[in-house]
């Protein structure tokens, strides 16, 4: 395969992720894959990947990347401020690169993570099913660790020709928008009456602050504290993604990707999947709220953000209409404009 | 244990099915027998099943199967363990080099427990501990049945790195670490077995169910079988249950 990217400077965090290994909790082995699931099979659609292909996962402050030979990427999620030799690298849509080429990252603007999908995904061997890192286990991704400077990533074989994905976009209204002041839909439960009517009633009105313990495994919240009914521990038992565990310190602390597969501590309810992304790509400072929904509705919400997917899926699998660019200079203002046949 | 079991709400992609509330050989055996009954018939939109001390938590796609039609499959299914047989449990031989350096800590469980080193192990060996399930950590097995005689408290003070193979004690429980990481257990040897090797199909040497036999090896026995582990021949001593050591 041939090397695509050199790292220059690897950023704060950024690792390969794809949709986690699944199958392996029974022996405590953690699921890790993308924190936002959405961002990342939207980029992998893009540069026409599978939606499970393996991406970077870029946290909060960029890395700079040196392209070695031609790819089409698609960069999503968080905007964190992307460049492409000094220009904006615009997201959510698929852009070619040359060999030669530098992408780096300004900063911050919106959200956390970002996902960089390359045409063909991001090669690294599979461990048990899945190309995750997961960092505290070791494997997975490039040598189980998140990326340093000097490293290079090669990709995969593309599924179609550069020109059949260049330009390929994800339309506005399919695009998320991250806040810093989030409502997280939750499912009470399974342990919800290990708390007092005051514990349930403090967790679903009081407002929560993101920590700087907030990373892969977890999202400490800092806020008013829940009450138990009894004894903050409970006999071991399996952790969900989104699972909303409150330690003896009545604080919750939000599972994601990489928590460990079992723990003891009671757990007062669990973010709807269709929300996990928003508490994904939430950053420390930030404001954070419950609200119960029933399963059903979660279930119709987890139903309408797959729609979503499909609805892209199926807007870039169509024969591409014929798409021409135009460069115009207007009253001495440069602008660039695409017609596209419907 | 419960008469039924209960459902609990995990988000609308999970659910625990809770057996009793309490750690207990047989209300561990129900929840494995539905383990066991939905590998042998896997029921559609179950992606994957976490066995725990006294519950399962069950994985699934709610737009393949709703949860409630799920619950009912898995009452009814719960309901019929009494006509399925669980494998017959195994008992894995892991050998173990007592105290010097691999077990720094076995002076003071001597101290704590007023026995001599010659005891500690002949009681820590002297058991098949019932694996109840394995997480934490990838490939930490929860153990049962440690004699309390040896119980001794957590360390005050956490180490930072314990080995990979060591093996402790913390109160009521033992367990071997599979990676190294930081801990509090009391460390009272280690095994040159690789409790968890990524690479390996499957990655983890335990499995829930089964059983744990320590037995105490010297230090040469200890590099010989390290050596054979290393060069992939080792052949880890694997027995049947039978009606041996109580758990």
């Amino acid at each position: 395969m041939a090397a695509v990217f050199e790292v220059l400077a690897p950023g704060l965090l950024t690792t390969v992720q794809d949709r986690g290994r699944h199958g392996y909790q029974a022996f405590g082995m953690p699921v890790a894959g993308a924190v936002d699931e959405y961002a990342l099979r939207a980029a992998n659609l893009l540069v026409g990947n599978a939606e499970g292909a393996a991406a970077l996962e870029i946290t909060l402050l960029g890395p700079a990347l040196k392209v070695l030979s031609p790819a089409v990427i698609a960069l999503t999620g968080a905007d964190l401020g992307a460049m492409l030799n000094g220009a904006p690298l615009p997201l959510w849509q698929a852009a070619a690169v040359k060999a030669g080429d530098e992408i780096s990252f300004t900063g911050v603007r919106s959200g956390c993570r970002a996902y960089l999908a390359v045409a063909g995904g991001i090669d690294v061997p599979v461990v048990m099913g899945s190309r995750s890192t997961y960092l505290r286990g070791k494997i997975g991704g490039l040598e189980g660790r998140a990326l340093k400077a000097g490293d290079r990533l090669a990709a995969g074989e593309p599924a179609a020709a550069a020109r059949a994905l260049v330009g390929r976009r994800v339309p506005p209204e399919l695009i998320p928008t991250y806040e810093g002041s989030l409502t997280l839909r939750v499912v009470l439960g399974p342990q919800d009456d290990h708390f007092t009517a005051a514990g349930r009633e403090t967790f679903l009105t009081g407002e929560y602050t993101v920590t700087n313990e907030a990373d892969r495994m977890g999202y400490r919240l800092e806020g008013p504290k829940i009450e138990h009914a009894g004894s903050a521990d409970i006999i071991s038992d399996g952790i969900p993604l989104g699972a909303v565990q409150v330690p003896g310190h009545g604080l919750p602390i939000v599972m994601l990707a990489d928590r460990q597969t079992t723990g003891g501590y009671p757990k007062i309810a669990t973010v709807i999947s269709a929300d996990l992304y928003r508490i994904g790509q939430a950053k420390p400072g930030d404001k954070v709220r419950f609200a119960a929904v029933s399963r059903k509705e979660a279930v119709q919400l987890l139903r309408g953000q797959e729609e979503k997917l499909w609805r892209l899926a199926e807007l870039l699998s169509r024969p591409a209409g014929r798409v021409r660019h135009f460069r115009i200079t207007v009253q001495g203002k440069k602008f660039e404009a695409t017609v596209e046949e419907l | 244990m419960y008469s039924e079991p209960r459902f609990l709400p995990a988000g609308e992609r999970a659910l625990v099915v809770e057996f009793g509330d309490e750690i207990a050989p047989e209300i561990n055996a129900r929840l494995r027998a539905l383990t066991a009954a939905l590998e042998a018939a896997p029921v559609p939109g179950v992606v994957e099943v976490v066995p725990t001390y006294r519950s399962l938590l069950v994985h699934f796609d709610p737009l393949t199967v709703a949860p409630e039609a799920l619950e009912e499959r898995l009452a009814h299914l719960a309901g019929n363990l009494g006509e399925l047989k669980l494998p017959e449990p195994e008992v894995t031989v892991v050998p173990v080099c007592y105290g010097g350096e691999f077990g720094p800590d076995l002076p003071f469980v001597c101290e704590h427990t007023g026995l001599s080193a010659e005891e500690v192990i002949r009681i820590h060996t002297g058991t098949d501990y019932l694996i109840y399930m394995l997480g934490f950590t990838p490939g930490f097995s929860y153990l049962g049945g440690m004699d309390e005689r040896i119980a001794t408290p957590r360390l005050k003070t956490p180490r930072t790195k314990i080995p990979a193979g060591s093996v402790g004690i913390a109160g009521k429980q033992t367990g071997i670490y599979p990676i190294d990481s930081p801990g509090g257990w009391q460390l009272i040897g280690r095994t040159p077995l690789k409790l968890y090797d990524p690479f390996r199909e499957p990655p983890v040497l335990l499995a829930a169910g089964n059983y744990v036999r320590f037995t105490a090896v010297t230090n040469e026995e200890y590099d010989a079988i390290a050596a054979q582990v290393a060069a992939g021949t080792y052949r880890v001593q694997v027995e049947p249950k039978g009606e041996g050591r109580g758990a």
